[in-house]
């Protein structure tokens, strides 16, 4: 089977695989040796950079805003400070407690959007950091019944602790249990949960005690519109410590920075309404972090093309977006190397996409159950006789409705991991019913365990893949490297030789009878 | 114990897998836009009939919902016909009546249902209910097949079809397929349907397997399967031949059944035939195809009759 179509063929093969190679691999040892970027991910020290998002609708006339600015604190330190907004002044107020950046125009109307931009060094090891004062005590005042019931709550806590550090926990823990008395359940139904840090600072400072709250920031590589979440923090002597009440316990391991130290507004705004504040965070390796600066200013520079040059919430999506290649890859390499059949061709990347967020555990679980179930029902509607459209509508609402019970019943038996079963792509999932059934109707179960266990199988390889802190770091610092990919999967799609599984497959033929 | 075999066996023995399928065979010799006539019964009928192909003889077609009024006048007083989707696949949505019992339709099961049913059905294959990707479809009616008595205890349902694989205009392997209770009527090799290898010079067969195991009978009737032989078989080697000039694939599946009467019938044609085929032979696909591509230029131009002819010299000893 050679004759000259297949050698002019082979010919522009390579052309084509060794150019690709060729940009792939150039642009990427460039990028190395110039830009200093590593190979490996260092672990060690991480540069979060954090952008926050001020939006607000502008009523006509003069505008400021007023943000806070996070400065140097325990486990943190601030590398570089940025701000982008079209037609404002912006300047830095380097106010020793309370720094901020500061936006202001003559005359604006309409919605407006202005972003501050944090590059933080996270450190293993708390650094030295310099004692924020106790701002000065503003005791609240209550009504009755709320008066006694404060008292009481305070007492009690007092007589039970030290300090008032162990009086805080007494506090907490008070308002914590699950059998909690009297007091703090009316005390709690006033103020709602969201307001335990104001509440507990506000008790505090009834007694004497220092306390206020602060805002901050949950890091987590890759989120966009977070909000912060106040603290309670509070003072003995030059002492301070930060109480995280408000943050869940899905997020307890992840790392905590104040974006603000003591008393006093996160953001001000003058002169507009509606006004939001959100922030979106990436995480990358410290020892990149010359090399995000040095593209910061140069980004015409076509040498330095790099995604650090866009902001950062789309810099995130597209952390996602070019590891699809690398499951898209894995897909090339299981069907055609090792012929595993799939339902649906790039369907197992999107459930590892999926997996990402849900967790494996969870998104294995939550996709057979959608799925399982989903088949019962949709043999129903095969009874039904509908035409294809129709049938795939159907098939999409009672895929809704599967996620939504199962999103209902978990929560209630308090299992919150069963709320990630949204994070499924739905459509995919329609499809993956769909033909799942007809697979059952015209080939039998057999068939469709064979495909429904190679796709999974297939996604749990996309997912270890695309979770691979290496293949996350190379992947997103060495776009050249895309090209590499590419050049991969043309070579494997000219791969001509046998399937892993039809050596099983042809096995009796070697059998002598 | 998961057993592999090696590649090195494989090649030896000259069996063509998956990918070489797809890259060398139909990417090379199956262009794209000679499919539509293949995946469209009606298409390929027509074209068989210009080529003088016979194929079951062609009762009426109905194309739109209108066209159902027209049944009854259609189907006349014949006694049975068998209604398909042009575009159906795996035998999906085949309707096959064989008697009439006053105004109603005796179904090869048994079952008997009135026409308001069988106008139903047509009415489903129209729109679409058992074509690919559910687009609309029109619904061929044909005559029975009359199969030859040879075939009674072969298969437990329906008339079993007899596959050959054209390559380049060449019949290169054939198989006849059985299905068995456990492949609940299907033909489908990997369903548990028994191949049996044909050899191409002569149509007798050379081996009978059942999920990749060989079988000496047929699991259900115990009809002996070491001694079937085919009649007409260059006759079935030329059709297969013509079929090649008629679809213009290098790479052609040909089913075909043999009627009592007019002998070899073309059913349809496959533009993706599997490779199944090679282990119901025993044989591999690569040394034949190597055997053709080493042939003169000349003998491809050749008539189908004599290329047929071709072929059966060329595999006598093959067996």
């Amino acid at each position: 089977m050679s004759n000259d179509p297949a050698r002019s063929r082979l010919i522009s093969l390579t052309i084509a695989v060794g150019a690709l190679l060729l940009i792939g691999l150039g642009t990427s040892i460039q990028r190395h040796m110039i830009y200093d970027v590593p190979w490996f991910p260092d672990s060690e020290r991480q540069i979060w950079s954090i952008e926050a998002r001020i939006d607000f609708v502008a009523t006509g006339g003069p505008v400021s805003v007023t943000l806070r600015r996070p400065t140097e604190q325990r486990g943190f330190s601030i590398l570089d400070e940025s701000g982008a907004s079209s037609g404002y002044g912006l300047n830095f107020i380097d106010d020793r407690n309370a720094p901020a950046a500061q936006w202001s125009v003559r005359q604006a109307s309409g919605r407006q959007t202005l972003y501050y931009r944090a590059d933080v060094l996270e450190r293993g090891t708390p650094g030295n950091v310099r004692n924020i004062p106790a701002p000065p005590l503003q005791p609240a005042g209550w009504e009755e019944p709320y008066a006694t019931a404060v008292d009481a709550v305070l007492d009690r806590a007092f007589g039970l602790s030290a300090d008032p550090f162990t009086m805080t926990r007494q506090l907490i823990a008070q308002f914590r249990a699950s059998d909690r008395e009297q007091n703090e359940q009316l005390l709690l139904e006033e103020v709602g949960e969201r307001n335990l840090p104001r509440l507990l600072a506000d008790m505090l400072q009834s007694r004497g005690i220092a306390a206020t709250t602060v805002y901050g920031l949950v890091l987590d590589d890759g989120r966009r519109r977070q909000r912060l979440k106040p603290l309670l923090r509070v003072w003995s002597d030059d002492r301070s410590e930060i109480f995280p009440l408000s943050i869940e316990d899905e997020e307890s391991g992840l790392p905590l920075m104040l974006w603000q130290q003591t008393r006093g507004f996160v953001l001000e705004v003058t002169g507009g309404v509606s006004s939001d504040l959100t922030f979106s965070m990436i995480r990358a390796d410290a020892s990149n972090y010359t090399e995000i600066a040095t593209n910061l200013g140069e980004a015409n520079d076509w040498l330095g093309f790099s995604i650090h040059s866009l902001p950062i919430a789309e810099q995130t999506m597209f952390k996602t977006i070019l590891l699809l290649p690398i499951g898209a890859l894995v897909v090339c390499l299981l069907r055609i190397l090792v012929g595993l059949s799939t339902s649906g061709t790039f369907m197992p990347v999107l459930i590892a996409l999926a997996f990402i967020e849900t967790t494996l555990s969870t998104g294995l679980i939550g996709f057979l159950l959608v799925v399982a179930v989903g088949l019962v029902i949709r043999s129903y509607l095969s009874h039904l006789h509908l035409l294809l459209v129709a049938r795939i509508s159907a098939v999409i609402i009672t895929v809704i409705t599967i996620i939504a019970f199962f999103s209902v019943f978990s929560y209630q038996v308090g299992l919150t991991e069963g709320l990630k079963i949204t994070f499924f792509p739905l459509i995919i999932l329609s499809w993956t019913v769909e033909r799942m059934s007809i697979l059952w109707e015209e080939e039998g179960w057999r068939e469709v365990a064979v495909q429904g266990s190679g796709s999974l199988i297939t996604a749990v390889f996309a997912y270890l893949a695309m979770t691979n802190a290496t293949i996350q770091h190379l992947t997103f610092n060495f776009i050249g490297l895309q090209f590499v990919i590419l050049a991969l999967i043309i070579l494997i799609g000219n791969y001509n030789g046998y399937r892993l599984l039809e050596l099983r497959r042809f096995l009796a033929m070697t059998d002598k009878d | 114990m998961l057993r592999f075999a090696s590649p090195r066996e494989l090649r030896d023995l000259g069996i063509v897998g998956m990918n070489e399928r797809n890259i060398s065979l139909i990417g090379q010799y199956n262009p794209r836009r000679l499919f539509p006539l293949v995946d469209n019964k009606l298409k390929t009928k027509l074209v068989a009939e210009e080529h003088g192909i016979p194929t079951p003889g062609l009762i009426g077609a109905l194309e739109t919902q209108y066209d159902l009024r027209g049944f009854s006048r259609l189907i006349g007083d014949r006694k049975g016909f068998a209604m398909k989707p042009a575009k159906g696949s795996g035998g999906k949505g085949i309707l096959v009546v064989v008697g009439r019992k006053d105004d109603d339709f005796i179904k090869s099961s048994g079952t008997v249902i009135d026409e308001d049913a069988v106008a139903r059905h047509a009415s489903n294959i129209l729109s679409g209910l058992f074509s690919l990707g559910g687009s609309p479809d029109v619904a061929v009616i044909e005559d029975l097949i009359n199969p030859d008595p040879m075939y009674k205890d072969l298969s437990i349902e329906g008339v079993p079809d007899i596959r050959v694989i054209v390559y380049r205009g060449f019949p290169v392997m054939s198989m006849m397929r059985l299905s068995t209770r456990a492949s609940d009527g299907k033909a489908n090799l990997h369903q548990g349907a028994v191949g049996v290898g044909l050899g191409i010079a002569d149509g007798r067969s050379v081996k009978a397997v059942q999920f990749n195991r060989r079988v000496r009978e047929h699991p259900d009737s115990g009809a002996d399967l070491r001694t079937i032989e085919i009649p007409d078989w260059p006759q079935m080697m030329a059709l297969g031949a013509k079929c090649a000039d008629a679809s213009k694939l290098g790479y052609l599946g040909v089913d075909v059944v043999l009627d009592r009467e007019r002998g070899p019938l073309l059913l349809e044609l496959n533009a993706r035939p599997g490779l199944a085929i090679q282990i119901a032979n025993g044989r591999g696909l690569a040394p034949r195809i190597e055997a053709i591509d080493a042939l003169p230029t000349s003998k491809f131009h050749k008539d189908p009759e004599t290329r047929a002819q071709i072929a059966m010299e060329l595999f006598a000893n093959e067996h």
